[in-house]
């Protein structure tokens, strides 16, 4: 599989991206936010880190890059796409996907080691996740508290297309267990086709026992499984 | 770059300010420090951004048009944010 990584001005999980899906066997190359083609692209990454400086709002100027034009075209002819953190960010101010990330409820960037409940597995994103199995990723961000309005998220609900969701160690939705304040403690979600999607917490950086964790491996081996049993959009 | 000729003869400013519905830990936590430094009365307080454009031109009403689409698609995100619009 082939797997495309945004790099924008100030990304920074671009290489940690591109090593994890290495990592797990499969060839992963960066596009520069310039370009106007993903070239030959199975699944796109929209990496994680401050695209911009953060300026105006995360993700605000990246959304308007030529890359992200590519992107959302790849996007509306099914290719599966995620966003890690600040990729989440550009994939709510692209209109990818609804809703918005807002600052942190502390006020605090946040940087540790969270427990994800899995909320459905029927996604590209999740279909590899053991029933019940909490997955513990880190975060690492100042603006990841998940807004939308009450009818959306009623819609997301409705719709199946939250995917993962802050809990505590007993897989407990509680407020405690919420770093940021995000609605119904939300840490990922997907679009209403499926195929893509957006999330806080970093797996890339939770694919290796060295890194305390390999339960992010679940998530790109669930795209990897979605890629060989579904038809792949090609986008040149 | 100076512009040469170009005459900055309007200016837009643009306040905008989180919806209601969403939370404001920014504002509230001005709120409290207002409240603990003994401000009388001190409600709600509510962080936003403030911009202004430098404008070539005189007619108002195509510059309004236009830096109001600007506002709704980039400026600011109506999924979280208002924004108010002036031409001067």
């Amino acid at each position: 599989m082939n797997f495309a990584v945004l790099q924008f001005p100030a990304s920074n999980c671009d290489q940690d991206a591109v090593h994890a899906v290495r990592l797990l066997g499969h060839s992963a190359r960066f596009v520069w936010h310039k370009e106007n083609s993903l070239g030959d692209t199975d699944a796109v990454l929209v990496p994680g880190g401050f695209s911009y400086g953060d300026y105006l709002r995360c993700g605000a100027i990246a959304r308007f890059s030529p890359v992200m034009q590519a992107v959302k075209q790849f996007a509306d002819n099914g290719g599966l796409v995620l966003g890690i953190c600040n990729g989440f960010q550009v994939l709510c101010e692209a209109g990818l996907l609804p809703g918005a990330l807002i600052r942190n409820r502390s006020l605090q960037f946040r940087c540790e080691n969270v427990f994800l409940k899995t909320a459905t597995i029927d996604s590209p994103f999740t279909n590899q996740i053991p029933a019940g199995q909490l997955l513990r990723v880190p975060i690492a961000h100042g603006e990841g508290c998940y807004f939308a309005d009450t009818d959306t998220i009623a819609k997301l609900k409705v719709n199946q297309q939250i995917l993962w969701q802050y809990a505590n160690a007993q897989g407990e939705l509680t407020d405690g267990a919420n770093p940021n304040g995000a609605v119904e403690n939300i840490a990922g979600i997907c679009n209403e086709r499926r195929n893509v999607a957006g999330l806080m917490p970093h797996p890339e950086r939770a694919c290796e026992p060295l890194l305390g964790s390999t339960d992010g491996r679940l998530i790109f081996e669930s795209i990897f499984h979605a890629l060989k049993s579904g038809p792949a959009a090609k986008v040149a | 770059m100076t512009g040469g000729n170009r005459r900055l003869d309007m200016k837009a400013k643009i306040i905008i300010t989180p919806k209601k519905a969403v939370l404001d830990p920014q504002g509230k936590t001005v709120q409290d420090a207002l409240q603990h430094m003994g401000y009388q009365g001190v409600g709600a307080v509510h962080v936003g951004k403030y911009l202004e454009i430098e404008l070539s031109g005189s007619d108002k009403d195509a510059a309004r048009k236009q830096i109001d689409e600007a506002c709704h698609k980039f400026l600011s995100n109506p999924v979280i944010e208002d924004y108010k619009l002036e031409i001067e």
